[in-house]
Parts: structure tokens; C-alpha cells; sequence
């Protein structure tokens, strides 16, 4: 039906050690032009719903109960048809 | 009467014989190994969460397993006021919980870290500490990858005004330093109670500092507390 892609992050004010590290390698690649690495999760879900915003509400429950901790991450929800 | 402990094993703990060679060998104390999917805590007196890897550490650590069938029964047998004593793993699964405040990022460094370390005593009223002198220095070993405490500046000036951080990374004088702060945590903070003072996580492993022969028995205070807690109560 409907197909959620889940993108959590790291909040801003939190250092990510690991996208520092990517970032790192890549200038040692001597790509300088990349100012900033921050590495997060996708997560895909198939819901079914009756329609767009129902499936929105289901992947944001799921979100903000168990996928995404919000003490440390944000998390962002895009909703595809089918 | 003599005080039961009771060990929950998850899939992929792994400190679990570790807590009870502790528990039931060194401290001679009645102890039981609890099934995740126990629910029946009613014989129990002293609940110990061990480290470990719970459901390979999926999503986020401790993330899956605080939805355990056992977990609400923990959390009834912690909101009665019984102690419950998260360790690595198990701090992780207490935070991810809602148990206690906050949450776990990698170490600062990416590394896994496996060492002694040391903790001065920021508190004795817990009780997991009541037999520990505040300010004095234990030594106990870390074994984790994700033990930088992360929480934001609201939430830690109520743990600090609340005299809920019961352990910090220390040297071995006890000076709070940067360079003892290995894993990168909010204030050195290496463990923490709740507001009623009968939940504490910590990240060191005081189950495997229980004989001088493999380096302390530090641990042994923490473990004794309880019991003798236990035991006037």
C-alpha cells in the first residue's frame, strides 16, 4: 500500500564520531570539497492504510516508540504510494 | 530470611554467569537465572540486568529487549521501590526503558574498551552504595563500545541537583579528569540511580571484580550493600 522511508540522524548537537572518521578518509581520498559527514540509518516500512496521512501517523509511531531514540536522534519520514 | 537474586538472561547476554558465579559463589547468596520471557518475580529480592549483547544490539543497544516479556514486570517490581541493578547491557536496556535518564553513544574514540578503570563513589545514599565511603576510589573493569552517557544540559543539572550520579570516571587518586573520561560521557558519568534512589546503572562490571585474584574485589562492595540492605529490611 504505502511505503515509508524512515531517515534517523544523529541531532545536530551531538558529535558523530563514525562521520567524522568517513570525513577523515575522504579528505585523505583529497575529495576537500566535502565539508561535513554525518552518518545515520534508513529504515523502509510497508504499511498498510487507508491513505497517505494514516501511514504517516503509523511510521511515526513507530519512530518515536521504538526505531528512533529522540533522547539522541532525529528521524524524518517520507511516504511513498505503492 | 535470606535474600534471593535473580539474573535475567536475554538472548545474547553474556555477563549472565559472570553476575551469578557472583552472586551465588562469591557473595553465597540464593540466586536464579530469570528467562526473558519470565513474568513471575515474586520470589525475587534483588533483580540484576547483566551485559552483555541483547538481540545482537539490533537497532540500538538494550533497544529490543525492553520489550521483553519481562520487562514490565520489571518495571512494576522497580516502581516498588526493590533494587534493580543494570550493568553494561543492562544500563543500556534501563535507559532504552525509560528506567532511568538518558542514552548511550559510541565512545567517543569508536573503540571498544576493555580495561580497568576507576570510579570514585559520588554518593552512599543508594542502595547499592551504602557500604562505599563517598569520594573513595574503586577499580573496576569496562568491556563496551557504546558507553558514552549522553543527555542534554536540562536533564543533567536535575541528576547533578538530585544527587543521582552515583559513579564518574576517575584516576586513580580520584581526580574526575578528561584524560579518565575515556569513552566521552556527560561528566564522567559512569553510572547513575533513579529519583527513588532503588534503580542504579552503571557501565563497569563490578560481577567481575568480585576476587583480588583477577585483579579486585571492589565490585564486592556494591553487591554487599544490598544484601545487608536486604537483610534489615
Amino acid at each position: 500500500m504505502y511505503k515509508a522511508t524512515v531517515n534517523i540522524t544523529l541531532r545536530k548537537s551531538i558529535l558523530d564520531p563514525q562521520g567524522k572518521a568517513a570525513h577523515n578518509a575522504l579528505k585523505n581520498l583529497g575529495l576537500n570539497e566535502v565539508n561535513q559527514v554525518r552518518i545515520g540509518k534508513l529504515i523502509e516500512l510497508d504499511i498498510d492504510a487507508d491513505n497517505k496521512e494514516e501511514a504517516h501517523k503509523v511510521a511515526e509511531t513507530a519512530c518515536s516508540k521504538l526505531l528512533a531514540n529522540e533522547v539522541m536522534e532525529d528521524f524524518e519520514i517520507e511516504i511513498h504510494e505503492n | 530470611m535470606s535474600a534471593t537474586f535473580g539474573v535475567i538472561v536475554f538472548p545474547g547476554s553474556n555477563c549472565d554467569h559472570d553476575a551469578y558465579h557472583a552472586m551465588a559463589h562469591v557473595m553465597n547468596a540464593e540466586t536464579k537465572f530469570l528467562w526473558h520471557k519470565d513474568t513471575d518475580l515474586s520470589d525475587i529480592d534483588f533483580l540484576l540486568i547483566p551485559g552483555g549483547f541483547s538481540y545482537g544490539d539490533y537497532l540500538r543497544s538494550g533497544a529490543i529487549a525492553r520489550f521483553s516479556p519481562i520487562m514490565q514486570s520489571v518495571i512494576d517490581f522497580a516502581e516498588k521501590g526493590r533494587p534493580v541493578l543494570g550493568i553494561c547491557n543492562g544500563f543500556q536496556i534501563l535507559l532504552e526503558a525509560g528506567l532511568l535518564p538518558g542514552a548511550m553513544l559510541h565512545n567517543k574514540d569508536l573503540r571498544f574498551v576493555c580495561k580497568q578503570t576507576h570510579l570514585r563513589c559520588e554518593t552512599s545514599d543508594t542502595l547499592f552504595t551504602r557500604n562505599i565511603e563517598e569520594d573513595s576510589v574503586l577499580q573496576i573493569p569496562v568491556a563496551h563500545g557504546e558507553g558514552n552517557y549522553f543527555t542534554d544540559k536540562d536533564q543533567l543539572k536535575k541528576l547533578q541537583d538530585n544527587d543521582q550520579i552515583v559513579f564518574r570516571y576517575c584516576d586513580s587518586q580520584g581526580n574526575v579528569t578528561d584524560e579518565a573520561n575515556f569513552n566521552g560521557s556527560v561528566d564522567n558519568i559512569a553510572g547513575i540511580c533513579n529519583t527513588q534512589r532503588n534503580i542504579l546503572g552503571m557501565m563497569p562490571h563490578p560481577e567481575r571484580a568480585v576476587e583480588e585474584l583477577i585483579g579486585s574485589d571492589d565490585g564486592k562492595l556494591i553487591f554487599e550493600s544490598v544484601l545487608n540492605e536486604l537483610a534489615v529490611a
